[in-house]
């Protein structure tokens, strides 16, 4: 019925190249990583080898005191699998000095106070050398918002930022990664025992054949029960996105000028590169 | 005859609720004793639409234009709207709603894709400006042209409605501010448009509406201005802050014949030069 598979090869090659262009044409020397142990992160580790050779590569183990171990143990293998140089520095002594301040914070905020310090050392570790931050966000996530604002979500390159999750599984398996890597269930690990599948309410399968519905075959919601698709799920689903729309845009800048930023004054990204 | 300007800002991509809160604008408006109510640019969906173009796109004869039918009853009403074909293409369109009916509909012709605008990305261009006639107030006949927004940035749009015969010009709007010079009094868009709006009116001896919106939309600041011109090119009603709010005005047809004794400048447009050297110009 909804068909996700890709031609695995092509995507790889394409997104090897990309890596290689865009790393190399504005003068950085490679890229760091955020390796969790999870499948995102490992595959994208494993691309920046493919295009940049494994010196260029470093990943960065940030865990948490209550991180699951395996979590690390799986980074590492990761790591070795990729011959890469691995960083391994505790986000624990920042992130509790900080919440001594607020005992009372939820799961949501010290996951997100997480991912956050985990971006600000990815950036702190790129620029000692002269590398640019590799992104680990899949469209699943990004569409469903499932990520933490200028946390996860901030990143030079993203190369996996247009491959479902079930894509991702698939591009995983077929470039070998370990199987124990792609068995596992996903989990953004912020807590233990954690899960996205159960954080989020539905399955990544049931999730990206109604997402591909609604944005690569541009169908409306209420075209998709004809397709088998739970018309709730849809709706919780196509709401999900709506209210995300924010976190996959830039900020809002009021316009004053004749020509504001984003708005009229649109020089591309790779302006000069 | 009596003219509201409904200057609001509209709930981005939820026709549903624009639909409901234009309704009941239209029956307070009536209920006041309005004969004609106009609203903004795109005022069924919002203005940067984007992706939800097709999302907020009604057919003339859908459910909703039947409401906005029902709602308006003997009045008129002028909503702004995305209007979808038999094809599949999708316009900026104001629709004249009076007495059971839709009595005409233009569809904007020039579509800004330029600076901060993308239009003909999402959207399809009319190919016409037309003349609609219609009792209003008391049975006197009016002969309405509808120009959106960037339509008044090409002189050939009023000119060619003049030559139809047009004396009330109907000019809804969703303009974007830009501008913020300290030497100037006012926005730079603002200038613009009452620049226009002065000179289409008094030129073409008719009365002109401007109806622009009010709000946010990713950035984009609409700054209202909403007024009434009288067809001397003096301003009648307004222009209204940039603040939702209605704009009442009630328009004489003495005034047409008096601004058109004392200016006779449609008796005396040279037509047949005007057709002679475009149609030289063509032929070559």
């Amino acid at each position: 019925m909804t068909d996700l598979s890709i031609n695995s090869e092509l995507v790889a090659g394409i997104l090897t190249d990309f890596i290689r262009d865009e790393v190399l044409k504005v003068g950085s020397r490679g890229v760091v990583v955020g390796i969790s142990g999870g499948i995102d992160s490992a595959l994208s580790a494993q691309l920046a080898v493919a295009a940049l050779g494994p010196a260029a590569v470093t990943g960065l183990a940030l865990p948490y005191r209550e991180s699951t171990t395996s979590s690390l143990e799986d980074a590492r293998l990761v790591a070795s699998e990729l011959g890469i140089e691995m960083l391994v520095i505790e986000i624990s002594p920042q992130i509790d000095a900080y919440f001594a301040q607020f005992p009372e914070a939820d799961s949501t905020r010290r996951g997100n106070k997480m991912a956050r310090e985990r971006m600000s050392i990815l950036y702190d570790i790129s620029a000692t050398r002269s590398a640019l931050v590799l992104g680990t966000s899949n469209k699943s996530e990004l569409l469903l918002g499932y990520s933490t604002l200028w946390g996860d979500g901030a990143h030079a390159l993203n190369p996996l930022g247009d491959l479902y999750k079930t894509q991702v599984f698939q591009l995983a398996r077929q470039l070998g990664l370990p199987q124990q890597i792609v068995d596992k269930a996903p989990s953004a690990d912020l807590f233990a025992g954690q899960s996205d599948e159960q954080d989020l309410g539905f399955s990544y399968a049931q999730a990206d054949r109604i997402l591909f519905q609604l944005i690569d075959e541009r169908r409306t919601p209420a075209e998709l029960p004809e397709l088998g698709l739970d018309p709730a799920l849809v709706a919780l689903i196509w709401e999900r996105v709506r209210r995300s729309q924010f976190k996959r845009r830039p900020p809002l800048i009021a316009k004053l000028s004749s020509r504001s930023i984003g708005q009229d004054f649109r020089y591309p990204r790779d302006w000069g590169h | 005859m009596k003219v509201s300007l409904i200057q609001h800002q509209p709930v981005l991509g939820d026709l549903r609720a624009n639909l409901e809160w234009s309704c009941q604008q239209i029956a307070a408006e009536v209920a006041q004793g309005s004969d004609l109510m106009v609203f903004p640019e795109l005022s069924l969906t919002g203005y940067l639409l984007k992706d939800l173009t097709p999302e907020t796109a009604v057919t003339i004869d859908s459910p909703e234009v039947q409401q906005l039918i029902e709602a308006t009853g003997q009045a008129a009403a002028l909503v702004g709207l995305v209007l979808e074909s038999d094809q599949f293409s999708f316009y900026n369109a104001a629709v004249l709603i009076s007495d059971g009916a839709v009595r005409h509909v233009h569809r904007k012709v020039y579509l800004p894709t330029y600076g901060m605008f993308d239009e003909q990305r999402h959207l399809a261009a009319g190919d016409r400006f037309e003349v609609v006639e219609l009792p209003l107030g008391g049975g006197a006949s009016w002969r309405i042209g509808v120009l959106v927004c960037e339509d008044l940035w090409h002189p050939s749009s009023p000119y060619l409605l003049s030559r139809a015969g047009v004396d009330l010009l109907l000019c809804p709007s969703s303009s974007p501010g830009r501008g913020v010079g300290s030497g100037e009094g006012e926005l730079g868009s603002a200038a613009s448009y009452g620049a226009m709006l002065r000179t289409y009116s008094e030129l073409f001896t008719v009365f002109a509406v401007y109806c622009n919106r009010v709000g946010f939309e990713d950035g984009f600041h609409f700054w209202g201005g909403s007024r009434v011109l009288g067809p001397d090119g003096r301003l009648l009603a307004g222009p209204l802050a940039d603040a939702a709010d209605v704009l009442r005005a009630e328009l004489d047809r003495g005034d047409l014949r008096r601004a058109r004794i004392a200016f006779p400048l449609l008796r005396d447009e040279r037509i047949d030069l005007v057709e002679r050297q475009l149609g030289l110009a063509t032929d070559d």
